[in-house]
């Protein structure tokens, strides 16, 4: 009896006094820091004096409705804005203390280190075992038997491994739309990125295979450190650590996605997560 | 903070709907209450039946609300004030619940005490301990349906003068029962509707503090008046 104190029905009860948990940046390491960012598309402006520190291996959500700038904000992360035209850009980034829009910065190096994946799955027409080879071997110096590894673990690693083994190398177009992103999320992890953005991942996916996408993130979080932009309210609260809600440009509230979805601070946040009128 | 005003007007209509019968069952716990401290009082048995055989109409409502708080959450997902409403919904109605128990624990010993002789005069203190309960629910209640958190904040400064109350009451009850050992056991009867009385002062500050989850966000069970002042005029 005398572990009574600590133990009851074989269930430990040692830690059940602790105060309940709450994550705060404060205790976080960054890995993305925005600082007074304003972006452009030609006159109109989209991101607004936007503020926001990313931790590192925790998943962070950008909700917002259509138009917000989460997505914009999102691509900033691994300049995926520069493609577009007429984009302007002033503010600063800085990735693990480093300004990622300084132009000594080698921006194939830092999409390397800054890995996304999209809404709509996009493996390229290869086998899926080439897929998940592709970004090494643009790299170069691999041998047969250090891809091999790296494919197997990339797809374990995307939860993917057991559903495809054995049939490495057909083609990565016969796989369902949730198998195809999974494929995704393997051919990014294959390079080693630090950060994994995903815009809208599950979005065009069925249920289940959107819940094993959620299962997958939290699971690489271990490893990487995630931004997930998402419409779907109920998976930013599924998945995420901290939670931003952005509107017309501007970062509402970021905060612990505890709080956020239990006690929001501004009235807009509360608005939007409870479905109100605006 | 308002339960309307969502896109979606069924789900206003749905927490409309529960808000309403919450308050329903408040108004139904209330009668229950009066009815027996007045049987009690006035040694009416016929009563005190009468709000014993009332007590499933309680249950009952707490079982179908019940159910109505899990549909919404399974359905709706609620969040933020929304979420909170529920939670604060099914908690409040577990304690109308209890006080409803209690309510009936006084009609039980109205019927039991209403043809002994006892000397009357023990009554007036328990009517007064009964009203000032009874005047705890009911502000509890408006609270509830105001959302005012410095009403709640009120009730629960009276749950301290109902327990000073109670006291009094049972030193005066120990003091007859010294006097006379005959009357134990009917004064007995009278301590356990006085507890009854006092425990409802609990219940009515439990549903307080969830008044003040609904609306600050904050979970002030268990902590002093002065925690609960200060989280009640904190911004946040």
């Amino acid at each position: 009896m005398n572990d009574s104190a600590v133990s009851t029905h074989g269930v430990d009860i040692s830690a059940l006094d602790r105060e309940p948990r709450h994550l705060s940046l404060k205790d976080e390491t960054i890995t993305l820091k925005v600082k007074d960012l304003n972006l452009y598309y030609g006159e109109k402006q989209a991101l607004k004096n936007i503020n926001l520190d990313i931790p590192k291996q925790r998943v962070s959500a950008f909700i917002g409705p259509s138009g917000c700038g989460k997505s914009t904000l999102l691509r900033c992360f691994n300049r995926m804005n520069d493609l577009v035209d007429g984009v302007r850009i002033d503010g600063k980034i800085e990735l693990d203390g480093e300004d990622m829009y300084d132009r000594h910065v080698n921006v194939a190096e830092l999409r390397r280190r800054v890995g996304m994946v999209f809404q709509k799955p996009n493996p390229f027409p290869k086998s899926i075992y080439e897929n998940v080879a592709y970004g090494l071997r643009i790299q170069g110096k691999r041998t047969r038997r250090e891809l091999d590894d790296v494919v197997e673990n990339a797809l374990r690693g995307a939860a993917l491994w057991d559903e495809v083994k054995d049939r490495l190398h057909d083609s990565a177009l016969g796989l369902s739309g949730g198998q195809q992103q999974r494929l995704v999320i393997a051919r990014s992890i294959a390079i080693e990125p630090e950060v994994l953005l995903l815009d809208e991942p599950a979005s065009a996916l069925d249920p289940i295979s959107t819940l094993k996408i959620e299962e997958l993130i939290y699971e690489l979080k271990d490893r990487y450190t995630i931004v997930i932009v998402t419409h779907n309210m109920q998976q930013a609260a599924r998945v995420s650590d901290y939670t931003a809600f952005m509107y017309m440009g501007e970062l509402v509230e970021y905060g612990d996605t505890d709080t956020l979805f239990t006690n929001p601070a501004r009235k807009q946040t509360e608005d939007y997560i409870t479905g109100r009128y605006g | 903070m308002n339960i309307g005003q969502h896109i979606s007007q069924q789900f206003n209509a749905e927490l409309e709907d529960i808000r309403n019968r919450v308050m329903a069952m408040g108004g139904l716990v209330e009668q229950q209450l009066v009815d027996a401290v007045s049987a009690l009082v006035e040694g009416d048995s016929a009563l005190g039946e009468r709000t014993i055989s009332g007590d499933y109409r309680v249950n009952a409502m707490e079982v179908a609300i019940d159910e109505e708080c899990s549909r919404v959450l399974a359905r709706r997902q609620p969040t933020a004030s929304d979420l909170r409403l529920i939670v604060a919904v099914i908690k409040t109605i577990t304690d109308l619940e209890r006080i409803g128990d209690q309510a009936e624990r006084v009609g039980r010993m109205a019927v039991r005490l209403a043809d002994a002789e006892i000397n009357k005069s023990q009554f007036v203190e328990l009517q007064h301990l009964g009203n000032h309960v009874r005047q705890m629910l009911h502000d509890a209640l408006d609270a509830f349906a105001r959302m005012d958190v410095e009403a709640a904040l009120n009730v629960a400064r009276e749950d301290i003068k109902v327990d000073k109350e109670y006291e009094s009451i049972m030193r005066q009850l120990i003091t007859f029962m010294m006097e006379d050992p005959r009357t134990i056991t009917r004064v007995l009867d009278v301590m356990w509707a006085a507890r009854a009385l006092e425990r409802i002062g609990d219940h009515a500050r439990n549903i307080c503090e969830y008044v003040i989850y609904l609306v600050k966000g904050k979970d002030v069970r268990h902590t002093s008046l002065d925690k609960m002042e200060e989280e009640v005029r904190s911004e946040r």
